[in-house]
Parts: C-alpha cells; structure tokens; sequence
C-alpha cells in the first residue's frame, strides 16, 4: 500500500487570518471598548505594542440548545468510603466537581492576543481631525494610477500578452503566413510521394512555404501592446497641526507629564492616519518657540508665562508657511491654565482675531495636580477667557484633565468621528 | 530484522517512511487491520492552531467563530496552559494524518501507529462511520462547500450569508439524521447535484410564467390534521432537515447552505458517539505495535521507556476527588476495556465466564476485538464489554443527585455484586448522545392560521433546557422560519412545565 509522506511545514501560514478579521470586524465594538479600557492602564508606548485583551464572552457567544438541571446521575471512578446508600452533602469537597467537563460555561470572559497594527487600528479606528474640508490638487505624493487602454512601447513587465497574441494571430491570418500542419502535411507528402516529378514539385512548393514562413514571423514587434497606465491627481487635504505646549516654571511635573502624553498620543494619532499632515511644536514660557519633536517631548525648560506669546508665533507661522485658503489649520493647547493678568487681553485679541478665523479647530487641554483640588476652586483665567469666546461660537474644544487616566477617553473625546463630518472626511 | 528504525530523538523523513513500513507490517500482518490508504503530513504548531479552529478538516469554508476559536486557542497557547495535540487524524480515503514537527522519533513512531493504524482502521470498519459517513467524499464536500459559500457571498452579501450561517451552527446539533433509512450519503454526488440544480433553474427559467393567471386556490381546510403532518414528514427531529425542505421564505441558496451544515453535522456525528471506542481502538493498536517493535529490536530500550512514559499519561484516569478530574478519560477507559477483552479472550477467571460466555478463552482476541471495532458504538460496548474486574479496578460508583432529596447525593450503587450492573447501565447511558442532547422536534405548523412552528422539547428527569441559550437559538430558528415559533417543553406525563415563543426579527434592509 503506497504511504504518502507530505512536508507541510512550508505551506503559506495565516490560514486562519481571514475567519480572525471576520472575528474582528464582528466582534469590533466589544473589542474596542476592551482596547479602550486596556490601554488607560498602559504607558503610551506600550500602547502601540498590542497585546492582549478581554472581551465578554456574551457578545460573541454562539448559543445552542442545552440541558440543565433536573435530576443527575453520573458514575465516577474512585470510591473509597462510600457504600450503596450513603449520602453525600452538597456543599462538600465530594460534590464540587461532579458537574463533569462543563463545555466551557465557566468562562465568562474571552481572552485573545491582538497584534500591534490591529489595537492600534482599533484604538484610533472612530477618531479623525473635524472639518478637513479645503482641498487642492497638490503636488506629486497625491498621484494615483489608473489604466488606460494599451500602447506601443513601454516597459516588458507591462507587455500585455493576450492583447500581442492576439494581434499576432490576427496578422498571420491576414498575411497567409503557413500554418506548421500545413508544412507538415506537405513533408509528410512528400515522404509518401514515389512520382520524382510530382516530387521535385512538392518539394519546391514546400521551399516556398518555408521561405514565406521566415518572412513573416510568429511575433513580430509590431505586435506588441504594453498595457498602459495614467497618473491622474487627486484632491488631498492638506493639514497642519499646531501643538502649543506651556513649559514654564508653575507647571509642576504631573502636569507636563499630562500634557506630553496627550501630545504624544495627537502625534501617533496624526502620524499613523493622515500621510498629508505637518506638524508644528511650540512650546513657551514668557518667549514662544518652534522646536523639533524631540526637544518638544524630551527638553527641559522653565519660567514665566505668557501665552499671548505661543499664539504669536503660531501666528507667524501660518502666515510664513501655511495659507489658511490651501490648509486646514489645527491646533492643540495644554497649559495649567495660569496666565499673566496683563496678557489676558492681548491673548483674547490674538485668539479672536488671527488664530480663530483661520482654524478648523482649536482644542484647549487644562491640565491640573493629581486630585483635582485645584478645579473645585474657580476657573482659571485661561479657561474663563476660552468658555468666553467659546459661548460666542468659536470652534474651540475644552477640557480639564487631572489624572492620567482621564487623558485616553478626553482625546477621544476631542477626536471623536463627529457625523455632520463623516462624508466630508476621507484622509 | 533488527535493525533499528531511528536512534535518539532526531527523525527525517526517510525516518518516517521507515516508522511507517514497520508499524504498517505489525498492523496488517500482526494484526489483521483493514485500513484506507495512508498519507501523513508534517506540520507546524501554528498549522495545528489552524486545524483546530476548523475543527481538524484541512479546508472548511470562512466564518467568524473559527476566528474566535483560533484566537481563543493561540491565547492559551502562548499562555501555556494548553498543550497541542500530538496528531490529527481526518476521516477521509486516503486517511489524513497531520504529526507535528516537534514530536521525537519515538513520539512520531506512536502517533503514526495510533492515528495511521488505530483510528484508520476503526473508521473503516465501525458501522457508524460506514453508515452516516462517505471518506471518499468528505474532501471534495468541504471544498464545495467553502467555494459554494464564497459564492454566496459575493452575489448575496457577506452579512447575508453570515447570518444564515449563525443561524445554521445554533441548530447544528439538531441538524442530524439519528437513525438510518434513507440512504447513505454520497457526498460527491452532492455536489454535481447542487450544481445541476442550479443550472437547471437558470435554463428554464422564464419569466412569463409568473403572470400566468393561477387557478382559484384550493381549500386549504379540507386537509385533515394527519395528512398535513404526513405532508411535512412530521414529527421530525432533524430541525435543520425541515428548514430547508419547508421554511416557506428561504432563498435556494440558504436551503443549500443549511444542506451543507447539516451534512457536515452528519459527518461528525458518529465521531461524538465512539470517543472511548475510537481512542480505545488507536490506543490499543498503538500499544500493540509498539510493544512488537520493541521485541523485534527495532526499537531501543530507552526510546521504549520514553514512549511507555507519554503512553501512561495519555491512559491516566484521575479520580472523582482529584483536582485533575474532568470525567471519565476516553482514552483510559477504552484502552482499559479493550486490554481487558484481551485478558478475557485468552486468559478468562470464573467470573468473566459467567459474564461473557461467548468471548471467554476464546483465544482469538484479535478477532473478538474487530468484531467489537466494527460493530459497537461507546453506550453498547460499554454495556456489553465493561467487566466486573474492571469496576473494581477503577472503583466505580453511581451517584444520584435529586434536587428534591433534602439529605444530599444518594450513592445508589458501587462496584459490588449488587451494583455491577446498574452501574455499567448507568455508565453506558451516560455515553449516549441520544440521551446527552436535548430530545427536541418539530410536531406542528399551523398552516390554516399563522403559520407558527411548534416544537416539543420531551423533558427527561426535569432537565430543561438553558434559557438563555434556548432563547437566542429560537431566535435563530424564528429568522429562518420567517414566522413565529414556540417551543414546548413537557415531561413524560406530557404536562407542560415551559413554553417559548418567538418571532422573527425584521430583516435588516440591504446594504447596498
């Protein structure tokens, strides 16, 4: 009896990837409130590690008739004491295990590993920048391909086969090129032949079909087609995204530390979604300036505070780099909150009158100690100053954060998929 | 002849087609064992996760809870609380089996000889397995079935198909021909058929027919209760037979898809009826062969000591009070009664020729054992081959539990002479799916009135059915049903003690 002995170990894996997407995408909201929830215990960076999660089983459960209760009667190996009609109790060690091998009806909650791209995927999956509506034909990165029909020339890993065949087959039709059974009818013709006239005749008949043969070849250049392919531009909203960050001297550790993961999480956010999208730091004290990432997220700085002077710089950059008509103008505030009593009414008139108009969007942070205490007493003047002109319709976003936890549902909160939006926004 | 087949742990392939011709000498010569054509397939941990969520077949057709099962294993994989099998074997001419690559030499040589001999030999030859199941087709089925189902999606929708599926695997259990009488399944068939029909709805289809007028309808009154029954092939307990034959609203395709989950049930049904004959039989030839190959010298001592070593932990059976306990262990019990045939068969005491008249010292045991193999499922052959030796060697004892009886569990039998036999009858039932799965049919449609199913859940010993559950999968069975359903349970005296009603959900409009 043959035996076949197959090595599958280099079979293409991941047989199971597709029924784990329809896993995903089924179980996706029960999911990401698990991703969620996971992740508010976790530092940012091993947040884009994935890992595991649970979800409740209920959602995901796959229901089937089954019996319970009643009477029960069941045969166990093992007896060591007992003889027939003893009783045993209830509550005790002997009875705990009987209920056999529950098909899993223990398990009310359903662990599995998730792969770094899909908690991301699933952490940032309902979040998007509002309002990302002006559009322009941009330069070269926003060009898609798409077919177009055939062509002469091109490169040979674009020749179209089909296409050249059949061309080829077309001509050869039309210029009577001889087919191989013919020449070979003929040979054969001429093997069976005994007459030497008829022969001599064959033969030269043969000679003629050969010489024609050669003189119009199978393929020939002119048959080629290369498939052929057009770049067509396509609108791309461009976006610039302002992070303006308050350094100075009464934002106490906590509270930077607050404001950086927040930032750091508009950073992966930003980075992993949109493609067109800048990003702009500045951090200030009594002076504003634009920094790189690093020194934004790692630098040390301290002193006094005046906010009117990040909004400044902020301003002074869109109007060197970034034409409000061409970009979709973002921002993102964290500070304590404290402010100069002088510089209220400059940063007010900025606000107002240069950042505002220009911005899509505008999100303030607050950042306050650990417990909160600080809030309970009043607002603080930036704060009171923003809730001013938000009640006067400026498209500002507020919110105080004081606990690390509270920094993963107030992002989400910011960046929420608004549904006004949904249509417009396509990154 | 004594040459060895490996020495240490390392294997190759040469290796295996060694192993292989050895253990296939001991088993067909030795043995006598009658077996499908073998082909044996190395795989990776990752690829044995993969057939596990799809329940051991090479290819099945994409749906969701394998995706949750895959994850679900890979969890507890990584975690190490689960370890994987050794080998997978499938059902199918030729006989598949799948070894893992990290197994030793020693290891490779038992899983060839348990899976390649043992279980292929009882797949072959078990009656149930010749009756409800076609190995030569299984494959090209399942292949079908995954295209058939991709089909559907693309023409009717993924959400579409999905739910139809969902629907289908709640009722799966339900979906099984328990007893024999149409005939057997030709799965190949099957699928030139299914095709046929389709094309042949395509040919003839016209759509003038549908604005032919129609006759006046006749009265629907004059048929009488039992005619109507008779009509619908009630009572019927395969629900999912019934669905596709009678749901009113179901498009031929979903008929098709709940056509190829319940064959697929059907395929699977023998195997959840002979776990303790199945591991019994491949534990016991695997011993077998092994024992021959160590006395022929093929083997070395030290790899027999490491094979006797997995081969104990395999036949380990806990006791009641042991934190390990789980149940009965299918592998030790029917290991131990099928060695135990063998002690009867050559060496019987005075006992076992008043209990087995026909088979004591015999002294044929592979015959009596293959005559066991093809003819007995796990409630007969426990019910018949369960010794009184054999209670005693695991102490068995029967306990009943009366939620009623106020003083606790009664221990209502042992292995004494008085009990022998009522627990073996109790053990036996407790390995009969009849008995296991809830008794639920269809009795009733009210077809003069609102068309509502009525299904009888016969109720035994006051368990009653997971609420629940029982409600969600209603729930299913409603949305194929298109119409409400209610199920009744009642108990031997044919009181109600429940009753379900449910109604369809609204299909969801389609997304375009």
């Amino acid at each position: 009896m043959p035996i076949h002995i197959i090595d599958r170990r280099l079979n293409p894996g991941g047989k199971s990837l597709e029924n784990r997407q329809r896993f995903l995408r089924r179980a996706k909201s029960l999911v990401q409130g698990a991703v969620k929830k996971t992740s508010q215990e976790r530092d940012i960076k091993d947040v884009l590690e994935g890992g595991e999660v649970t979800i409740p089983l209920d959602g995901m459960h796959e229901p089937r008739f089954r019996r319970e209760g009643g009477t029960r009667d069941m045969v166990l190996p093992g007896n060591k004491k007992f003889i027939e009609g003893d009783y045993l109790q209830r509550s005790g060690q002997g009875s705990a295990k009987d209920s056999g091998p529950g098909e899993g009806d223990s398990e009310d909650a359903f662990r599995f590993v998730l792969s770094r791209d899909e908690f991301v995927d699933l952490f940032l999956d309902d979040l998007e920048l509002p309002d990302l509506a002006k559009r322009k034909i941009a330069h070269t990165e926003s060009e898609g391909i798409q077919r177009a029909g055939y062509t002469t020339s091109g490169s040979p890993a674009n020749i179209s086969v089909s296409r050249t065949v059949r061309l080829a087959l077309a001509r050869r039709i039309a210029l009577k090129r001889p087919r191989k059974e013919e020449i070979e009818e003929l040979e054969a013709a001429i093997a069976a032949c005994t007459d030497e006239d008829e022969r001599l005749e064959l033969i030269a008949q043969l000679e003629k079909l050969k010489a024609k043969t050669k003189r119009i070849p199978f393929i020939d250049p002119l048959d080629i087609r290369y498939r052929r392919f057009e770049t067509v531009p396509k609108p791309v909203a461009q976006a610039v995204m302002f992070c303006l960050m308050d350094v100075s001297g009464s934002m106490s550790e906590h509270m930077k530390d607050l404001a950086k993961r927040f930032y750091m999480l508009l950073y992966v956010f930003l980075k992993r979604r949109y493609k067109h999208v800048e990003i702009v730091f500045i951090r200030h004290t009594d002076r504003a300036e634009e920094v790189d990432e690093q020194t934004f997220f790692y630098g040390p700085a301290s002193g006094g505070t005046l906010v009117s002077s990040a909004l400044q710089a902020m301003h002074e950059i869109v109007r060197e780099r970034f034409n409000p008509s061409d970009w979709n103008i973002y921002a993102a505030q964290a500070s304590d909150g404290d402010n100069s009593y002088s510089d209220g009414e400059l940063t007010g008139m900025l606000l107002t009158d240069k950042i505002l108009p220009v911005c899509q969007f505008f999100a303030y942070l607050e950042v306050g100690e650990s417990g909160g205490s600080a809030f309970d007493l009043s607002d603080s003047s930036l704060w009171t100053l923003y809730e001013r002109l938000r009640n006067s319709g400026a498209p500002l976003s507020m919110r105080k954060v004081s606990e690390r936890s509270e920094i993963f549902p107030v992002f989400h909160d910011l960046f929420q998929r608004r549904d006004t939006a949904q249509e417009k926004a396509a990154p | 002849m004594t040459e060895r087949l490996f020495e240490g742990a390392d294997w190759d392939f040469h290796t295996l087609q060694r192993i292989t011709d050895a253990c296939e000498e001991v088993a067909l010569k030795d043995l006598g064992l009658d077996v499908y054509p073998n082909q044996i397939e190395v795989i990776t941990a990752e690829q044995m996760l993969d057939a596990y969520s799809s329940v051991g077949m090479p290819l099945f057709y994409k749906h969701w809870s394998f995706g949750k099962h895959f994850a679900y294993h890979e969890a507890s994989y990584r975690k190490g609380l689960m370890g994987l099998a050794y080998e997978i074997v499938i059902n199918s001419s030729p006989c598949i089996s799948y070894l893992m690559e990290e197994n030793t030499a020693t290891m490779q040589t038992l899983v060839i000889a348990h899976a390649a001999f043992g279980h292929n030999h009882f797949f072959k030859n078990n009656y149930l397995f010749k009756q409800w199941t076609d190995a030569d087709g299984i494959l090209d089925y399942l292949d079908f079935a995954k295209t058939y189902v991709m089909q559907c999606e693309d023409r009717y929708g993924r959400v579409e198909v999905e739910r139809t599926l969902d629907a289908a695997h709640a009722l799966m259990s339900h979906g099984i021909d328990r007893y024999p009488g149409k005939k057997k399944l030709d799965l190949r068939a099957e699928e030139k058929r299914a095709g046929r029909r389709r094309q042949h709805e395509e040919e003839v289809f016209n759509d003038l027919w549908r604005t032919v007028p129609k006759g006046a309808a006749k009265s629907r009154t004059a048929l009488s209760i039992e005619r109507r029954r008779k009509l619908l092939g009630l009572p019927q307990e395969n629900l999912l037979y019934f669905l596709e034959k009678s749901a009113p609203r179901l498009a031929p395709w979903q008929r098709e898809l709940l056509r190829i989950v319940r064959h697929i049930a059907q395929y699977f049904y023998p195997q959840s009826q002979t776990k303790v004959m199945n591991e019994g039989t491949a534990t016991y030839v695997h011993y077998r062969i092994m024992t021959k190959l160590h006395q022929q010298g093929r083997i070395t001592d030290g790899n027999f000591l490491e094979f006797l070593g997995s081969h104990t932990n395999v036949v380990f059976q806990p006791e009641f009070d042991d934190q390990r306990f789980s149940g009965f262990n299918p592998y030790a019990l029917g290991f131990a009664v099928m060695q135990d045939i063998e002690r009867i068969v050559t060496r019987p005491e005075d006992e076992d020729r008043e209990w087995f008249p026909d088979i004591a010292g015999k002294n044929d045991v592979m015959g009596v054992l293959r005559d066991v193999w093809a003819n007995y499922r796990d409630e007969s052959f426990i019910a018949q081959f369960l010794s009184p030796k054999l209670m005693r060697h695991f102490r068995m004892f029967h306990l009943h539990d009366d939620p009623e009886e106020r003083a606790g569990i009664r221990v209502d039998a042992i292995h004494d002479e008085r009990g022998f036999r009522r627990v073996r009858r109790e053990l036996a039932r407790q390995h009969d799916v009849g008995f296991i799965d809830a008794n639920i049919e269809v009795v009733d449609v009210d077809l003069s009135g609102d068309r509502r199913l009525i299904l009888h859940h016969h109720v035994i010993k006051g368990s009653q059915l997971n609420e629940t559950d029982a409600k969600r999968v209603l729930q299913h069975l409603a949305d194929l049903w298109t119409y409400d359903v209610s199920l009744i349970e009642v108990d031997a005296n044919d009181k109600v003690m429940r009753e379900y009603v449910v109604s369809p959900r609204p299909i969801p409009a389609a997304v375009a």
